[in-house]
This record gives structure tokens, sequence and C-alpha cells, in this order.
């Protein structure tokens, strides 16, 4: 008894020291922002390699989600002969939750995990110990540049994800189930509404952008130095993205629309 | 440089370091002084602490207790911006070589030139074409980190190391690892670099035959404390039984061969340390 309340404090006290290093760490990063303007060039070989190259996954879920979107909807409204407002069940379904949440698991098991991989790896090989004796400091030259890329490309992975989304619905509703094109689209528009709908969207995107990055470029940089360390920091950073994600997404639910 | 008190001074000076990792006791009261403008280096026995000593050195790390000059500056007391000015006039060597694996040779060797400098396109070319050509290694250049063999790594990551020609260098285990020939060429690069840039260089090693070669002075460390220290020839005349035992890679001695436990014939008789449940 006395063992399983001691392991569990010693658990609750390890946690505890992660999330502060976590914390200490993003701060070092955001104080080395400034990097990030001078040198952009750094940034944008980061948003390269995270976030377009995340695009072929992005793309092809989305318009897969939007394809069954597509027929779950209209199988569901025909029933009601509503089958004229499949166009806006597919728009609010993606840019409100399936957009940023599933764009954002995407990132997470995509870019999420190579960004810690690659952290792990310098730190293994001594990299960014080199460059510090090099008077390069990591987390302006590696560090900032990563966590800008991850944030700015989340946002806009998720545009494209919906985006896509919409077509694939498209596709399948009136390319295959007969729905009318011009309805499709006015629907969709006259149900869409800019603030509450795109923009807590956005916000959503916004918000895992930020914390999967936090979390992948954190569990890089936290990494054991030895391939065991880094398969399970990989592992950690894929497990914990996505349960923020989906916890973070239920939490921001609520407070957008909760209280209407 | 000019300065006689400056050029006389030892460019490195350590009093009474104590550094712990965990429980383990690292260092113990440890102090040394490193000549300016020679090749010194300190020797001990695996996990002595020979590598920790570089990044106490470097400001990687910081001191329990005591205190670590290097060219006057107390290292641990710096603020961040003079650490890394410092760091500017140092350079280190990595027993990997520590590449950046994302770049070419030619990039990993301008990478200080670049981060710390605004030299025009052309000059830089020169200049990185300089120091591989120093190491042998110019016409390498495009290569891929990866497809280097550990010794050509290790001269790539020196001629990184000499990029911004610091005035001191700390070579990580350079001789581990390597096969006859890489270990002559490093050897040989090691001495050259210092006498052709006038450089203080401070080795790690535990490859007894290479590194009294070429040192000016040798600093032997077991326990966390200096043992003796010296110029090669005299430390080998004088050696105490422990410095012979080490000099001479004889397999039993003051450090025993046997890990310590209880004797043997008392654990065969069953009356050593046993577990009764």
């Amino acid at each position: 008894m006395t063992d399983a309340i001691a392991s569990l404090g010693r658990t609750t006290i390890n946690a505890l020291v992660v999330f502060g290093r976590a914390f200490v760490f993003l701060m070092r990063v955001l104080a080395s922002l400034d990097i990030v303007i001078r040198r952009f060039g750094l940034t944008l070989a980061q948003v390269y390699s995270v976030g377009v190259r995340s695009l072929l996954i992005i793309i092809v879920s989305g318009l897969f989600v939007g394809m069954v979107l597509g027929y779950q909807g209209y199988i569901t409204l025909v029933n009601f002969g509503a089958a004229e407002a499949l166009g806006g069940v597919v728009a609010l379904s993606l840019v409100r939750e399936l957009g940023p949440v599933v764009t954002a698991l995407l990132f997470a098991g995509r870019a999420g995990s190579a960004l810690t991989a690659e952290l792990g790896l310098m730190k293994t090989t001594e990299q960014l110990s080199a460059m510090e004796m090099m008077a390069v400091n990591p987390y302006r030259r590696i560090f900032a540049p990563r966590f800008v890329a991850g944030f700015l490309s989340m946002p806009l992975l998720a545009a494209i994800f919906s985006a896509v989304g919409v077509m694939g619905g498209y596709l399948v509703g009136v390319g295959l189930l007969g729905v009318d094109s011009g309805a499709y689209f006015s629907q969709m528009q006259s149900v869409t509404d800019w603030n509450e709908d795109v923009l807590s969207g956005v916000i959503k995107s916004i918000v895992f952008g930020f914390v999967v990055t936090w979390i992948a470029v954190f569990q890089g940089f936290n990494a054991q130095p030895t391939s065991e360390g880094i398969s399970r920091a990989t592992t950690q950073t894929v497990v914990v993205a996505s349960l923020a994600v989906l916890g973070l997404d239920f939490i921001l639910t609520g407070l957008m629309f909760g209280a209407g | 440089m000019a300065d006689p008190a400056v050029a006389d001074s030892p460019h490195i000076v350590i009093e009474n370091l104590r550094f712990r990792r965990g429980r383990k006791v690292v260092f113990d009261d440890l102090s040394m002084r490193i000549p300016r403008g020679q090749v010194t280096t300190v020797m001990g026995p695996s996990g002595s602490g020979k590598t920790t000593l570089l990044r106490l050195i470097g400001g990687q790390l910081r001191p329990d207790a005591g205190r670590i000059w290097v060219d006057g500056q107390e290292v641990a007391k710096l603020s961040t911006r003079r650490l890394y000015a410092l760091r500017k006039r140092m350079g280190m060597l990595f027993q990997s070589g520590a590449l950046l694996t994302d770049l070419s040779v030619f990039e990993n060797v301008a990478f200080p030139l670049r981060e710390h400098t605004d030299l025009p396109e052309d000059v830089l070319h020169a200049l990185v074409l300089l120091k591989l050509e120093a190491v042998g290694l110019r016409a390498a250049r495009e290569l891929d980190p990866a497809s280097l063999s550990g010794g050509m790594a290790r001269r790539v990551a020196l001629a990184r190391a000499i990029a911004l020609d610091p005035d001191l260098i700390l070579y990580d285990e350079p001789f581990t690892g390597l096969d006859p020939i890489t270990m002559g060429q490093i050897v040989s690069l090691i001495r050259q670099t210092n006498e052709s840039l006038g450089l203080t260089s401070v080795l790690v090693s535990h490859d007894v035959a290479e590194a009294m070669a070429i040192s000016d002075h040798v600093v032997l460390i077991a326990n966390g404390r200096v043992v003796d220290a010296g110029p090669p020839d005299e430390l080998e005349a004088r050696a105490s039984d422990w410095s012979a035992q080490f000099l001479q890679g004889r397999p039993d001695g003051p450090v025993p061969f046997h890990y310590p436990g209880a004797s043997y014939r008392d654990d065969l008789l069953g009356q050593g340390e046993r577990r009764d449940d």
C-alpha cells in the first residue's frame, strides 16, 4: 500500500518536473523568436519540411473524409427530404471540427514525430552540443524556426484539409448521388458563418499547431540520447500530442459554442 | 598576446574543482594549470571524467564548487553573451565529429563563419577551402557527412573547429577507434595545427603512446584528482606505482583487475555476500 502511494507520488513529481522543463523550454524558445524575423530563410526551410511535405497526407485524407461525409450526410438527410442541405453539413463539420482536429492528429503523426526524431538524433550525435560550443545558440538556430514553422503550417494545412474535404463532399454528393450543384454551394454559403464557424476553426487550428509543435520540439530536446530514448520520445510525441488535441478540442468547443 | 604577462600566464587555470553527477563524485578538489601555446593531454582511465572536464572548461556544465578560468575569465560566472564570445575563440573537436548531418562537408566548415561573420561569398569560399586543404579534404567538400569514415569526419570537424581561428582547441578522445594510418594523420594534424596557428591544445585521451608522443605537458587524473603532471619524459621517469601501471598498461597493480568484493575463496565456500531469502 505504501509502495503504491510512493510510486504515485514519484510519478506525479516526475510528471510535474517534465511539465516544468517543458514550460521553461517554451519560454526560452519564445525569447529567441527575433531570429525568425532576422533570418526568415531558416523558418522558411522548416515550413517546407514541416508543412509542404505534409501536404500529400493532408490532401488525400481531406478528400476521403469529405467523400465519406458526403455519403453519410446524404443518407441521413435524404430521409428528411433535405438532401439539398448536404453542402452545409459537409462544410460545417469540416470547418468547425474535422478540419482542425484531423489535421492536427495527422500533423502530430507526420510532422511532429519527424521533428522529435530529428532533434533527438541531433542531441544524440552531439550536434546541439557542438553548436553550443561554436557559440551558436540552438534555441535560436534550431528550436525557434521549427517551432514557428509548425505553428504557421498547422492553420494553413487545416484550411487546405477543409477546402479539399468540401470538394470531396461535392464529388460524392453532386457527382455520384445527384444533389444539385448550385444547392450544394448556396446551402454552404448560407449556413456557414464567418465569425462563428470559420474563425472558431481557425482559432482551434492555431491552438493545436502551437501545442503539437511545442510537444514535438520539446520531446526531441528532452529525449534520452540513446536509440531507445529517441524511439520513446517519438511515440510520446504522437500519443501526448493526439490526446492534447482531443482534450483541447473539447474545452475549446465548450468555450466557443457552449454559451451560445 | 603582445603583453608578456598574458603570454606567460596559463591559458586555463582550474582550482579546487568539485563536480558530481547524481551521487557519483566525478571531481573532488581537482586543480591544474594548462600552459598557453602548448599541447596538454589530460589522461586517465575510462570513466574518470575527462570529457566532463572539457564540458566544464567550455561552460556547458557548471562546477559544484571551485573555479575555472579560461584566458583570465571565470567561465561559470560569465553572462551568456560573454560565454559565447569566449567560445568563439575556442574550438572543440568531439569524439564523433558531431558534424551537422543536413549540411555538406563544405557547409559544415562554413557554418561557424556564416553564423558569426558577414564575409562575402567568395572570401568565405576561399577560407573554407583553406581550412579543408589544411586537413587534406579539399576534394571531399561536396560529400555528405554520412558518407565519411570516422577519421575523415574527425578531420572535417577539425577544419570546422579552426574555422574561426581560435586560440584554444579542446580535443575529446581524438585517437579513439582509428586505424593506424588515420591515427598517424590525426596525430600529425594536431601537432601541426598547434604549431602553425600558435594555439593552446587540450586533449583528453587514454591512448598513452600517441598522447605522450605529441604532448608538451601531461596531466594524469584518477578518482577525481590529479595524480601526476609534467612533461612526458619526466613523468615516465618518476612515475608513481599508479602512473606506471597506467602508462605501461599493466593489467593489475594499484588499480586492481578484480572489481572489489568478497574474496574468491569466501564466495566459493558460500561465506561471501549471499542472499538468504
